[in-house]
Order: C-alpha cells, then structure tokens, then sequence
C-alpha cells in the first residue's frame, strides 16, 4: 500500500494526471445533476441514443481527419437531442423506436465509415477507445481542460436557475402546462444540457458506458434519500468520489479508466443499496 | 358574466370527434360534476379547458378574455395562473422522490416568472395550504410513501398554491378507500364553499349529487344533460343514471 501511494503522490505531480482528474470530476457533477430526471422521466435511453449519435459523428470527423472533433460533434448531438424528445413527446411507443433506431443506425455507419475511410492503422483499437473509453482522458491539453470546465459551469448554471422548474415539470408535466409552466422550453432546455453532458462525458468514459454515468449516482442517491434536493445533492456527491476514486485506481493499476470508474459506481450503487435495505428495516 | 364559457366547443383527438355541441357556463362559486361513462370524453374535456389540447371547434371563454376578447377560432381559455388541476397519477408519480413540500411548493411556480428561486410569500402559500388541508405534519416525509388519500391532499394542495380561483379535478377518488373518498368529497366541498369554483370528474353519484351544483353529463357523443343538480335529478337521464349507480334520486 505504502509504494502505491508513493506511486500515486509521484504521479500526482504531473500536469496531465491533474489534468485529467479535474475533467474527471467536472464531467462526473454534471452527468449526475440530471440523473434523476433522466431516470424518473424513462430518459435513460435517450441518453445511450445520444451517445451513439456522438460516435457515429465522431467517426465520421475522425475520417475526415479533423483534429478536433469536439465542434462538429458537440451541434449534431444537440440537434439529434432536441429531434429525439420531439418525437417522444408526440407518441411514446414511436418515440421509443426513434430513439433504438438513430442508435443503432449512428452506430453502424460510425463503424462503417471508420473502417472505410480511416488511415489509422490499429482501427479496432480506436474504436474500442471510442466506445469504452481511451486513454485520451490522459492526454488532454489545457485548452480542452478549460472548455470543459467552461462547459459544466454552463451546465451546473442553467440547472441551477431552472432547478425548481425543472423538478416541476419531471414531476408532473400536465399540472406544470395548465398553470402556465413552459414545460415545453424547459424541456428543450433539458434536451440541450444533455447533448452536452453526453458529448463532455465521452472523452472520460467512452460512447457505451455514459448511461452509467448518467444513471448509477441518481439510482444509488434514491435508494437513501426521499426528498429531490437530498437525491440531487447526494447523487452529485456519489459521482464526484466515484469518478474520483475510479481514475486514482485505474491510474495506479493500469486499468482502462471509463470501466473502472463504471465498477467503483457499481459498487456505490450495492453499498448505498445496503444501507437504504438496512435504514428501511431498522 | 360566467367564470368560463364553452360554446358549441367539439373536443377530441387524432382528428376523432369525442363530444361535439358542448355549450355550458360555469359561474364563480359553482360546483360543476361531470359525470359520463368511460371514454366519454370528461378528461378530454377537462385537457380541452386547460389548454393541454386544442379544441377541434367552438370557443371558450374566460372573465378575463371577455366574450369579445379573442376573435379567432379558438377561444383563448384560462390563464393559466387562475388554473389549480389535479391531474390522475401518472406512472412517473410511484417512485419520485420529492417531499410534500417540494411538491406543494411546485405549485407556486407560476407566480415565480423567471426568478428561480421561491420567495417568503410563495413559501407561506404553500405552508398555508398544508395547513388547510391537515398535511402540515407530513410536510417532509416522501411522496411515494404516502397513502392515496394523503397524496390526493398533497395534490390538492399544490393546486391551491396555484389558484384559489377554479379548481379541476380529474377523478380525485380513483383507488381510494370509501372511508378516504368521503373526506376528500368532504374537503372539496367545504373549499368551494368557500368560494373556489370547482368542476371535477366523478364516477360517484352520491357525492355529485350531494354536493354539486350543477351536472354536465355527457354520452354518445353529445351533452345529454346540462343544468342545476335539481333539474337533474327529474330529468330521464339523471333518473336512469342516478338509479344505475346506485345512487338515491
């Protein structure tokens, strides 16, 4: 234990490692912030949907050769984003199939176009990197580092300012539009910080393992708390130290760092679920 | 001049007429009972009213548009903040974890325009009404955890905080024990006498006819009754229907 941590304080003295926790942290506060209107509104799949639609547009940037990719990808996402809940609000079983359909199709004509067009030589390499996450979590520069920090103050703003509004109009949509709530813009509203989180979080956890993101700190949160500010708050908590602990440990061990902060939230979700079985019995 | 007017209004969906030729006024302070078989089209009605739908035809009118305030085809209903709903439960309801007050506050949101936090006022509305409906102590315990008959009274409560004008009740006694029912009924009776106008869904003949002032009710299509509960009662239809649910004529 004692070389680990000397191994860990070593490598903390590296900007990239710094670097990389900070992003890490940045992007684990925003994911869970809407976590439980995510979960609560079954918009958990318009997550993965979206995800999918972030790989496809980043393979095809990649093909491109576009170095960064984050401007190209960042509109598309926003643009299918606000398209998906247009169709799930219309009919619900359509909107369902919409969603599996861009997933599934975003996510063949990525691969396809990687491998027709890409001039890398390891292709199954990067894509693997970009559906489980890469190593590019490490590797960020310190501009990226700002435009996320930038990006998740926008995200931890907005959801702020519109937090009650928010919270009325997962609660009950009908009540929020007949009393003159604009459930629709605050819909949009939610739609678009989604994208973002969705495009935020694939550098750190890649394309398949983002709902993890999005939905284990929420779920965890649930099993204890029973009022919307507690979840909220704890859930924001949970992600933060998982997402922390989770590259600390994949840094240390050599582990791949998008499922290694998956596991650690895994485990949050059956300790949490323990102690929410254990409160309600005693 | 009534609180809200509907006039010669046809509601339905997906381009399917459900009721057409409903004309009816509701006064301030009136109890209106809707009352219809399944899939008559009350809750369509109800939708049409809050403006959640658009109608196909006809016009409804408000104190506030005035009966020549609005010159288009569609009458431009409430606003909203004169509005309070109780909506029937929805899925997303059974396992949301918000406390009574998170949920009763929610009904001030209204009033709070862009300003995103609540202010002292807001949050005295809302204790208020707790009050008012005898939920005061159960202010922070969780709203799934609740019985139907204390949910309903949270429900009720977040639709005071958004108005005390008219109140809409979808079916407020759906799964509720008859114990629980007659307090409810009790409860909105006692809010309208009060003042607030209500009009509200209801399968239960007896509280309609013990409390409502006046009976919509709508079938094949059509309006097959509208007027005081009185005229109701000697009316064919009232008869059969009263008689069939077992209420007393």
């Amino acid at each position: 234990m004692t070389w680990n941590w000397d191994k860990l304080s070593e490598y903390l003295q590296f900007p990239f490692v710094q670097y990389a926790i900070i992003t890490g942290v940045l992007i684990a506060f925003c994911a869970s912030l809407l976590g439980v209107t995510l979960v609560l509104k079954r918009f958990s799949f318009i997550g993965d949907g979206l995800s999918h639609v972030a790989f496809g547009v980043a393979a095809i940037a990649a093909a491109m050769n576009l170095s960064n990719n984050f401007f190209l990808v960042l509109p598309v996402t926003i643009i299918c984003a606000i398209l998906l809940l247009r169709t799930g609000q219309n009919a619900k079983i359509k909107g369902d199939a919409a969603i599996a359909m861009i997933s599934v199709s975003t996510l063949a004509i990525g691969y396809l176009i990687m491998n027709v067009f890409s001039k890398s030589a390891n292709i199954s390499g990067d894509i693997c990197a970009t559906l489980f996450g890469s190593t590019s979590i490490l590797t960020l520069t310190r501009a990226e580092v700002w435009l996320c920090a930038v990006l998740s103050a926008l995200v931890i703003l907005v959801f702020l300012i519109f937090y009650h509004k928010i919270f009325s109009v997962t609660f009950d949509e009908d009540f929020s539009t007949a009393t003159g709530v604009k459930a629709k813009t605050y819909n949009l509203i939610l739609a678009v910080i989604i994208a973002v989180i969705i495009v935020l979080a694939m550098n750190l956890v890649g394309a398949l393992l983002i709902s993890a993101l999005v939905i284990f700190p929420a779920l965890s949160a649930m099993r204890v708390f029973k009022n919307f500010k507690a979840v909220t708050i704890c859930s924001v908590i949970i992600s933060v130290v998982c997402a922390a602990l989770g590259i600390i440990i994949s840094i240390v061990a050599g582990t791949p760092v998008g499922s290694t902060i998956v596991v650690v939230d895994i485990a949050g979700f059956v300790i949490f679920s323990a102690a929410g079985f254990i409160t309600r019995r005693f | 001049m009534p609180q809200l007017s509907c006039q010669n209004l046809t509601i339905g969906y997906e381009g399917k007429v459900v009721v057409s030729g409903l004309s009816f006024d509701v006064n301030a302070g009136d109890y209106l009972c809707i009352v219809g078989e399944n899939g008559s089209g009350k809750s369509t009605l109800i939708r049409t009213i809050l403006k959640l739908k658009a109608p196909m035809s006809g016009k409804i009118f408000t104190e506030s548009t005035g009966s020549t305030g609005n010159t288009g085809s569609i009458g431009s209903g409430l606003m909203p903040n004169e509005i309070g709903y109780l909506p029937q439960q929805t899925v997303v309801q059974k396992d949301f974890p918000a406390s009574v007050r998170e949920v009763v506050r929610s009904g001030c949101l209204n009033r709070c325009g862009l300003r995103p936090f609540y202010n002292k006022a807001e949050k005295r509305i809302a204790e208020e009404n707790m009050e008012k409906l005898g939920i005061s102590s159960l202010a922070k315990r969780c709203y799934r955890e609740l019985s139907g008959g204390q949910q309903q009274r949270t429900l009720l409560a977040r639709a005071l905080c958004a108005t005390r004008k008219l109140l809409l009740l979808d079916e407020p006694a759906a799964g509720l024990d008859p114990k629980v029912t007659a307090e409810l009924y009790t409860l909105i009776g006692d809010l309208n006498n009060d003042g607030t106008t209500i009009i509200i869904i209801s399968h239960d003949i007896c509280a309609s006819v013990k409390y409502a002032s006046h009976i919509l009710h709508i079938g094949n299509r059509s309006v097959l009754f509208f007027g005081t509960k009185e005229e109701y009662l000697k009316s064919e239809t009232g008869r059969i229907y009263a008689n069939m649910s077992g209420g007393k004529s």
